[in-house]
């Protein structure tokens, strides 16, 4: 009895101090890699006499918690948008899940009398009635991916296109498989109770139905890596013989891809979702099943920025013959194939 | 008289189980065939079980124990990432792919015995201690990552992990080995006498000489290493650490531990229950995607499937009550 507690005693006293070698091993948990390249992110660039220094504004921004590639990339596209302009001081709240937390950082903005705010809210809903606050104490909002429930709560809406996302997915597949009316086309989508999800997977069909295709299997994972994995496996297991696949969410597409590589298939083509660098890459790679991906643009809030700078200068968009800014902006939602990846990698964010 | 329904109690209760695997595997025939019953669908279902049945066994112990862990699936998280961050796989390049999933099993055990020490001989109550490991390992994880996907590129890790001995894939092998080496511990060890003895009735266990403190430590400790293996099987999976790793992953596998027969108020335990357990659901899961059907109405028949278990066990538990008196 008593020797067996000293032999396990000792055991257990091996087992820590392996523990703690290896922690020791893997050093500080580090993320530098090991030659440090520069990344200047910066997409194709339209210079206008708007850029011109103009009158000194203080922008009020906040996002949700950057908990995914796209999200991150929001925050920063936007920091780095601000810094180009000497004549915008932007306020960046840290990033947050929860919508009172959002709400106050916005009643902390018109306290602070910013001069406007540019706003991703959590939840359009939940966030309309502050931002109304704010338009009401004269403070520009500019509403950015999430809508609000009011029109009198935005100054202008800059909008992606989920829809247009399906659409342009769907029909990129209908012109690779357009003659075979027997194609077998799998949807990997994401968080199914969300709306985005729903208005994608709806331009999906619509533009299948087009050409007389359909959604043969689907499936929705929740745009993490081990979903898009799980469900993935799933899914292929279930088709025997797939032609198209369509996956939402690039972020969600790393696991897809190890899924399909764990499988050993390679008999379709995948199209990702919302652009990453990672599926650019693989676009590249000819070796790869990823032949396109859709954007939806991770730089929407950095033009939600500019507009807000055009806003509290008074200015107004150059390249429109209205004066004003435009009260919605829809952004396009093009697809990136090995022709057009070198045009559009620089704005690909890293999941 | 009652020395037959102690015999026949885990008999039946372990026969409902089989009963509704099979019940499950029916209805994947019938509806869709071959499709279901080929050899690589059943090694799909054997793959996406690995990662909960491993974490499971580990939580099958805490449990039998009159315990809980919370904070496994953002301890699997927190393991995935750090064994996922450049200057590990900097490491596993230099010293060998092993660097990976020792980095991962290491940081598994340390968070189990932190959760050990708290309840042991911090005196917290279960629940509270791993919910406060679950918030602090998930942030931390999402510190380290900074939130970004950290996609593993050490080939030699690969060529282990998703190796496929005698045409089953690794990490199937080693949900084997892991239940198995469990089954062994709760039914052939002192160490599993004790930790059901403790589970029963811990005065009692104390006044027998069990160092009830000690033995938690470990426990906790050992459901941690196993959230250490789920996250090397992930990081093989996925190909990628992640902060988001094992997010919810404790409420299937405590439903799975559960359903399995194990009482949530400590006291009995089986592996052998925890392992058909998962493999319901999983098999579930499998079934509804062949079929190409929703997934809430999947989460509806989970949660059907927790009920009627439950349910079944306390009916079991009062009969046994009636019939030792």
């Amino acid at each position: 009895m008593t020797a067996s507690t000293v032999r396990t005693r000792r055991a257990v006293g091996a087992v820590a101090a392996t523990a703690t070698a290896a922690l020791l091993l893997t050093g500080c948990v580090s993320n530098e890699p090991r030659e440090s390249e520069d990344d200047a992110a910066s997409g194709p660039v339209a210079v206008t006499e708007n850029d011109e220094p103009g009158d000194e504004v203080v922008i009020g921004f906040s996002a949700p918690a950057a908990d995914h590639g796209w999200m991150g990339a929001i925050t920063s596209a936007a920091k780095a948008e601000a810094e180009k302009y000497e004549d915008v001081t932007l306020q960046v709240a840290e990033g947050t899940n929860d919508v009172n937390v959002q709400i106050s950082q916005i009643e902390g903005f018109i306290d602070q009398g910013v001069d406007a705010i540019v706003l991703l809210p959590f939840d359009g809903a939940a966030l309309t009635d502050v931002a109304l606050e704010a338009m009401e104490a004269g403070i520009p909002v500019i509403n950015v991916d999430r809508e609000f429930t009011s029109p009198f709560a935005a100054r202008a809406t800059v909008l992606g296109d989920n829809y247009g996302m399906g659409v342009s997915a769907g029909t990129y597949i209908c012109e690779q498989l357009g003659d075979n009316p027997d194609a077998v086309v799998a949807e990997i989508a994401g968080i199914d109770s969300l709306p985005l999800t729903q208005d994608r997977s709806q331009g999906f069909k619509d533009a299948l139905d087009d050409c007389g295709l359909d959604v043969d299997a689907r499936v929705a994972a929740e745009f993490t890596v081990e979903s898009g994995e799980e469900q993935t496996a799933n899914l292929l297991s279930a088709e025997p013989q797939i032609d198209a696949i369509w996956n939402h969410d690039d972020d969600q597409g790393v696991g897809v891809l190890a899924a399909i590589e764990n499988a050993g298939r390679d008999e379709f083509f995948v199209v990702g979702g919302a652009g990453s660098a990672n599926m650019m890459r693989e676009i590249q790679d000819e070796e790869s099943v990823v032949d396109a991906t859709v954007i939806y643009p991770s730089t929407q809030a950095a033009d939600g920025v500019k507009l807000a700078r055009l806003v509290a200068q008074n200015k107004t968009v150059s390249d429109l013959a209205s004066i004003g800014v435009p009260r919605t902006v829809q952004l396009y939602a093009p697809v990136v194939t090995a022709d057009n990846v070198e045009e559009f990698l620089p704005i690909g964010f890293e999941s | 008289m009652s020395q037959r329904s102690a015999l026949m109690g885990p008999a039946l209760r372990m026969g409902g189980l089989v009963l509704a695997l099979v019940l499950l595997v029916v209805v994947g025939v019938a509806t869709a065939g071959e499709r279901f019953w080929s050899t690589g669908n059943l090694i799909t279902v054997l793959s996406l079980a690995a990662v909960t049945g491993v974490v499971s066994i580990g939580m099958t112990f805490v449990i039998t124990s009159g315990g809980i862990d919370l904070s496994v699936g953002a301890v699997v998280g927190l393991a995935s990432v750090w064994a996922s961050t450049l200057s590990t796989q900097y490491a596993a390049e230099d010293f060998g792919w092993w660097v990976i999933p020792l980095t991962a099993l290491a940081v598994g055990l340390v968070a189990g015995l932190i959760n050990g020490l708290l309840v042991a001989y911090g005196k917290m109550p279960a629940f509270m201690a791993t919910l406060a490991m679950l918030a602090a390992a998930r942030g931390l994880a999402e510190i380290i990552a900074g939130r970004r996907t950290q996609i593993v590129t050490v080939e030699p890790f690969f060529d282990v992990f998703q190796s496929r001995p005698l045409g089953v894939p690794a990490i199937v092998w080693i949900f084997v080995v892991v239940a198995a080496a469990g089954w062994f511990l709760l039914n052939r060890t002192t160490f599993g006498r004790r930790t059901v003895a403790v589970g029963g009735n811990p005065e009692a266990s104390r006044l027998a000489g069990i160092k009830i403190k000690r033995h938690t430590l470990y426990l906790y400790g050992l459901a941690g290493l196993t959230a250490g293996i789920g996250a090397v099987i992930l990081l093989a999976r996925t190909t990628a650490g992640s902060s988001t790793h094992g997010t919810l992953l404790e409420l299937d596998v405590i439903a799975a531990v559960v359903v399995g027969g194990t009482l949530l108020a400590g006291g009995r335990g089986t592996i052998t229950g925890t392992v058909l357990g998962v493999l319901i659901f999983s098999t579930l899961t499998n079934v509804f995607v062949l079929n190409n059907l929703d997934s809430s109405v999947q989460a509806i028949a989970k949660g059907a499937i927790i009920v009627g278990a439950v349910l079944l066990q306390q009916w079991f538990a009062a009969r046994e009550r009636v019939t030792a008196t």
